[in-house]
């Protein structure tokens, strides 16, 4: 559990060139580690997704990769940046081994081809060597995996619901049998029971076949019930990391209190909730020092001055979280390696 | 803009009432069917709807896409003509389908809509926008002073000060947040009675939601408005409304004050829904097995609407009973007003 799968290291992303350019992502430090579920949540602007692309590789322009690298770690061979990867490794690369359901996934696929068409595209595409029939047998078992029954394979997109269509974007990732599987938020359109049940399926496929995933989306009381350890984004940069139960109980930076204020609980006592005041930045205008000084309840002098270090605040607990706020100085910032890793 | 005459009026008394509201949309396969007569098919989009918005109050509709909750909110706006029942403004039906009577009505039942990125029109500034609201209403004022005085008033009532700052701004230039204020502004310059609220927050940034339903939470207490709150969200509805209504495929299922339903849930559905919804406070939970979906969680067709209760292929508790018969309103006998439409709280059961 402790191996990691995916190390990003000072990664910095932005849009267009020069003095036009916007910082999307600024100075990501994030371990993935193998078997997973990690959350990512932010608002929207916040970056969450341009950090997706951004370590997949599939930014389109304007986006940039400025600085940082992103190290893969297969099952069994050596460790290598995905950054640097030449355009046919990269080809290699994707899909293979590290799969991404994208936001909307339910039109993401295409229209005038049947299931089995799509599915069998990415087989021939990446095991040119595999049979008709052996394909054919792999698209089924996916399918079925994903409880779709094997005879929906002949049906077009149109003919299946908004939950069925989801289950075969996640088959679809899942059918190379990648080891790091990137949603960016895949139930956002659908309803909460089926939300449950997708959610439900992919913990059981992960627990059967052992990938990691990043788990992208705004809505923090899902991931604190689903993913093992939750990074915070906001203004391009991560605030705040720590595991879910730790961040649920006790949260460290504003923001993320902040963030677990906004939903009104099923259960417990009725009390009254605010919000967070204000709204989230303008990445072409971010503000000086910590970017949530201006909505920050607890903000003080430092705060809108220097840019606070994304850290472990307490080194004596052996825990491993981290956090940015002036609140909580950082003792061992992140980034910089600690005894254990590389 | 005056709402003295509003501000007297006793919290609690009905301004919209339905009843037996109904809507179908028929459906057109081909040409022959237009010259066929006997066989045309409808989607049942909303079925028999019994709905009472009182002063002061949040009355909410929760349900899944697809339930009809935006097409009762549609109807009580009067946007849509109704198939059957009545839609009654205290007390006096009415049904108006343009024109003068259209906006006589509109004054006092005023929409706000899901998107606010298309709800406001990007070539207007916000001054246009809210200006066009009091003219049409007569609440402008008979001189640019005084109409500039209402805008301000507008502008201060969903907290978008200083007026000055934003009047003379276009949509783009807003934050969401922004943008669903000024869409709330805008139906508050007819001075309404009730607001019809259709998902309100949920294209908003979760952090600002909060503030935009304590808004009108707000404004609901300060002009004793009725709101409709439509929504998704079940845990937003106990927060925010008094009293809460679930549908499913166009019919209601339960009903009663929103503390009651969230907490004691009667119809299997409402249990489905309360149990899928995220709760951080149960970490890599199992659902219980009595609120087990028995179907693929997808609502059912609504041309061909399953006979008996809407709900009996997916519900786990579902007997003969239900499949045949349609249930009616029941008593729960917990708290009074709740009620579930649901043959597990009738004397025979759902038969055996």
């Amino acid at each position: 559990m402790n191996e990691p799968v995916l190390e990003i290291r000072n990664l910095n992303v932005d849009y267009g060139l020069g003095d036009q350019a916007v910082h999307a992502v600024r100075d990501v430090n994030l371990t993935l580690h193998r078997g997973e579920v990690l959350g990512l949540a932010g608002e929207s602007g916040s970056g969450k997704s341009t950090l997706a692309y951004g370590l997949t590789r599939l930014l389109a322009p304007p986006g940039v990769i400025t600085g940082g690298e992103v190290i893969y770690h297969p099952e069994k061979a050596d460790p290598y940046d995905v950054l640097a990867l030449s355009d046919n490794n990269l080809r290699k690369f994707r899909w293979a081994e590290t799969a991404i359901v994208f936001q909307g996934a339910m039109n993401s696929l295409n229209p005038v081809h049947k299931i089995s068409t799509q599915l069998n595209d990415v087989l021939q595409a990446h095991e040119p060597k595999m049979s008709a029939h052996s394909r054919n047998a792999r698209c089924r078992e996916m399918l079925k995996l994903v409880g779709i029954s094997a005879d929906r394979m002949d049906a077009y997109p149109h003919q299946l619901s908004g939950g069925m269509r989801q289950r075969v974007m996640i088959g679809m990732a899942l059918i190379l049998q990648p080891q790091v599987v990137i949603m960016d938020e895949p139930t956002t359109a659908l309803d909460v029971v089926m939300q449950r049940q997708i959610l439900g399926q992919l913990i059981e496929l992960r627990e059967r076949l052992g990938f990691s995933v990043i788990f992208i989306t705004h809505d923090l009381s899902l991931l604190v019930e689903f993913s093992n350890r939750i990074a915070i984004m906001y203004g391009g940069r991560i605030v705040e990391e720590a595991p879910a139960a730790a961040l649920y109980r006790d949260s460290l930076h504003p923001y993320s209190a902040g963030l677990l204020g906004s939903f009104p609980a099923l259960r417990g006592p009725r009390r009254e909730l605010s919000g967070i005041p204000g709204s989230p930045p303008d990445l072409k205008g971010m503000p000086s020092g910590c970017s949530f000084h201006p909505r920050c309840p607890k903000a003080f002098d430092p705060c809108s001055e220097h840019i606070p270090v994304l850290g472990r605040p307490d080194t004596t607990d052996g825990s491993t979280r981290t956090v940015a706020c002036h609140l909580h100085p950082a003792q061992v910032p992140a980034g910089v390696s600690s005894p254990g890793e590389r | 803009m005056t709402s003295l005459q509003d501000a007297e009026a006793p919290a609690g008394e009905v301004v919209l009432e339905a009843e037996g509201l109904t809507k179908h949309f028929p459906v057109r396969r081909g040409l022959r069917d237009l010259f066929d007569r006997r066989s045309r098919a409808a989607v049942h989009a909303v079925d028999d709807v019994h709905l009472i918005l009182r002063r002061g109050k949040v009355t909410a509709l929760v349900g899944e896409s697809g339930s009809g909750k935006s097409t009762v909110a549609r109807l009580l706006a009067q946007l849509y003509p109704r198939t059957d029942g009545d839609i009654r403004l205290h007390g006096e039906s009415t049904r108006v389908k343009g024109g003068r009577n259209f906006r006589r009505y509109a004054a006092r039942v005023q929409m706000i809509f899901q998107d606010p990125f298309a709800s406001l029109n990007p070539v207007h500034t916000i001054r246009y926008h809210l200006t066009r609201a009091l003219k049409i209403h007569h609440n402008g004022g008979s001189n640019a002073a005084e109409l500039e005085d209402a805008l301000h008033n507008l502008m201060s009532r969903v907290s978008m000060t200083p007026p000055e700052r934003y009047l003379d701004k276009f949509p783009h230039e807003l934050s969401g947040g922004q943008r669903q204020r000024v869409a709330i502004a805008r139906a508050l310059g007819a001075d309404p009675e009730a607001l019809l609220a259709d998902e309100p927050v949920s294209m908003l940034d979760v952090s600002i939601r909060l503030g935009v339903l304590n808004l009108l939470r707000d404004l609901k207490e300060r002009l004793n408005l009725a709101i409709l709150y439509i929504t998704h969200d079940i845990a937003s509805a106990r927060y925010f409304a008094d009293e809460t209504m679930v549908m499913y495929a166009g019919r209601m299922v339960e009903g009663g004050d929103s503390e009651t339903v969230t907490q004691s849930p009667a119809h299997p559905y409402t249990r489905l829904l309360i149990d899928s919804a995220p709760d951080p406070d149960r970490l890599h939970g199992e659902l219980e097995p009595d609120t087990r979906d028995r179907g693929n969680g997808e609502p059912p067709s609504l041309i061909n609407p399953p006979s008996g209760c809407r709900f009996h292929p997916r519900c786990p508790m579902a007997g003969p009973r239900c499949e045949t018969e349609l249930p009616v309103r029941l008593e729960i006998g917990d708290k009074p007003g709740h009620w579930a439409a649901c043959w597990l709280y009738d004397a025979q059961g759902v038969g055996k």
